[in-house]
């Protein structure tokens, strides 16, 4: 099978997870807003939790994959790596764009303000902002290869910083909530909300894995035209 | 019959020797470096200018009836620092981008190591000149009696330094291969100085407070963590960059 026919078939494949993550999304509201108890303390405001947290673990988990992959194209040099780990920051930067919008919502009646200068905002904040920097890099670079490594060196150096970032805000100050999923011990949440955050994660996780495999197989296929381009050409 | 240097037998003379090759050559690209600087002085009189404007405005970007100079002063003193010293780091690359310069130094038997280091000691000796013409002028305009303190001020002004030309350096010599280079090094590089400029700003107010160095030992390990990590991973990642 040709690059471009797997590449297809990766896309198809992407494409129906993700219509089975959206389902499972569907659920999940529908288990959040009528299955789930109501929050003692926060009340209906503590619902967007089971959409908010997710995608923030998930947005984390795709910068990571990132930084990961870039470490192995520098190694491997693969142009298979370099494709999934800017697929992997694109779908991240969306992912942070939902967390960044429903962080906010739910801040305003909870700490009465939309937004704080808090060590888990700042710093997811600045990881925002540090891979749409990356995918600028890569737009403004035009040789595939040139981009591949530029784009790796990037990657790299922003997993190194994560830990910094956020020791440098925690230690200036922290509002956010502690951590319920995960923290040593058993989670602190009853079962019934746990199962909804729980499949929520799952359905999060499931939905950034079809948006990566349809990037993934765009950027192949991007790929496959411009060498069919350059031949043409030639 | 030529004579021969014959080179010490003892590993320790190898490596001897290695090192000083290696320094030697850093030393001879930062030299060139700012022996062509020196020449023009555009960048290092323009980032001057850059610093005491920074330095002046701030002054009027607050209530005076309501803020005073003294708690603005630090991150006034490190927003300087840093805008001041981004002029000048695109200029250690610009340099050679021009006839193909880098292939030239790539073609020496200089190692990609050392062609980073001796650059980086080139930005640093820049942005140094920078903080050392504006360090007085601050403490002047801003009317903060510091001498006192001052050794530990130009130790964080070391630190802090060093962490912002090694990032610095390697994130330049990516962006001088792209277009809008200008707009685009300060995009990849704040990010990366949020956690030193934060210490360096903390370490700064308490010393403009004359607090006790207890209070300042936790940012600066922190501080000195990032040098040392963020130093090890430029040099070594430089090699991905430079090598075609």
């Amino acid at each position: 099978m040709n690059r471009r026919e797997s590449a297809l078939t990766t896309a198809r494949r992407g494409s129906i997870i993700t219509v089975l993550a959206l389902a499972g999304f569907a659920g999940v509201y529908v288990r959040a807003l009528m299955f789930t108890p109501i929050e003692r303390f926060q009340g209906p405001a503590q619902k967007i939790l089971y959409v908010h947290a997710p995608i923030a673990l998930t947005t984390l988990f795709a910068f990571g994959v990132t930084g990961l992959l870039s470490l192995l194209y520098l190694i491997l040099k693969d142009r298979r790596l370099d494709h999934l780990a800017a697929s992997s920051a694109e779908v991240g930067v969306v992912l942070s764009i939902a967390m960044l919008i429903t962080g906010p919502i739910w801040g305003k009646p909870i700490w009465g303000t939309w937004w704080t200068w808090d060590a888990r905002l700042t710093s997811t904040l600045f990881l925002f902002l540090l891979f749409v920097g990356y995918l600028v890099l890569r737009d403004a670079l035009t040789d595939f290869e040139m981009r591949a490594r530029f784009s790796a060196v990037l990657g790299v150096l922003a997993l190194a910083l994560v830990p910094f970032i956020h020791m440098t805000v925690y230690w200036f100050r922290t509002l956010h909530p502690e951590p319920v999923l995960l923290k040593p011990g058993t989670p602190s949440m009853p079962g019934a909300m746990l199962v909804t955050l729980l499949s929520s994660m799952a359905v999060v996780i499931t939905l950034y894995v079809g948006f990566l495999m349809q990037r993934y197989a765009l950027s192949v296929l991007e790929d496959v035209r411009e060498e069919e381009a350059a031949l043409e050409l030639s | 019959m030529v004579a021969m240097r014959v080179p010490s037998c003892s590993g320790f003379g190898i490596w001897w020797q290695m090192a000083n090759g290696f320094f030697a050559v850093a030393g001879a690209i930062a030299i060139k470096d700012l022996a062509v600087e020196w020449r023009t002085k555009t960048a290092l009189v323009s980032s001057l200018v850059f610093a005491i404007l920074v330095l002046a405005i701030l002054y009027f970007a607050r209530d005076a009836t309501a803020v005073s100079a003294f708690e603005v002063a630090p991150g006034v003193l490190w927003v300087t620092f840093t805008f001041a010293g981004m002029l000048g780091l695109n200029r250690a690359f610009l340099l050679e981008r021009e006839n193909h310069a880098l292939d030239g130094l790539r073609l020496t038997s200089a190692t990609p190591h050392a062609i980073f280091l001796g650059k980086m000691i080139g930005n640093a000796v820049f942005v140094g000149l920078v903080q050392l013409v504006s360090l007085p002028l601050f403490i002047l305009f801003y009317n903060v009696p510091i001498w006192n303190r001052l050794p530990v001020l130009v130790l964080v002004m070391a630190m802090a330094t060093l962490a912002f030309v090694s990032v610095g350096t390697l994130l330049s010599a990516m962006v001088v291969r792209t277009r809008f280079s200008e707009v685009m090094l300060p995009v990849l590089l704040l990010p990366f100085l949020v956690p030193p400029i934060v210490s360096a700003v903390q370490v700064t107010w308490r010393i403009l407070a004359d607090r006790p160095m207890a209070e300042m030992t936790g940012w600066l390990s922190l501080l000195g963590a990032f040098d040392v990590i963020f130093f090890i991973l430029s040099i070594m990642l430089f090699e991905a960059i430079i090598t075609e």
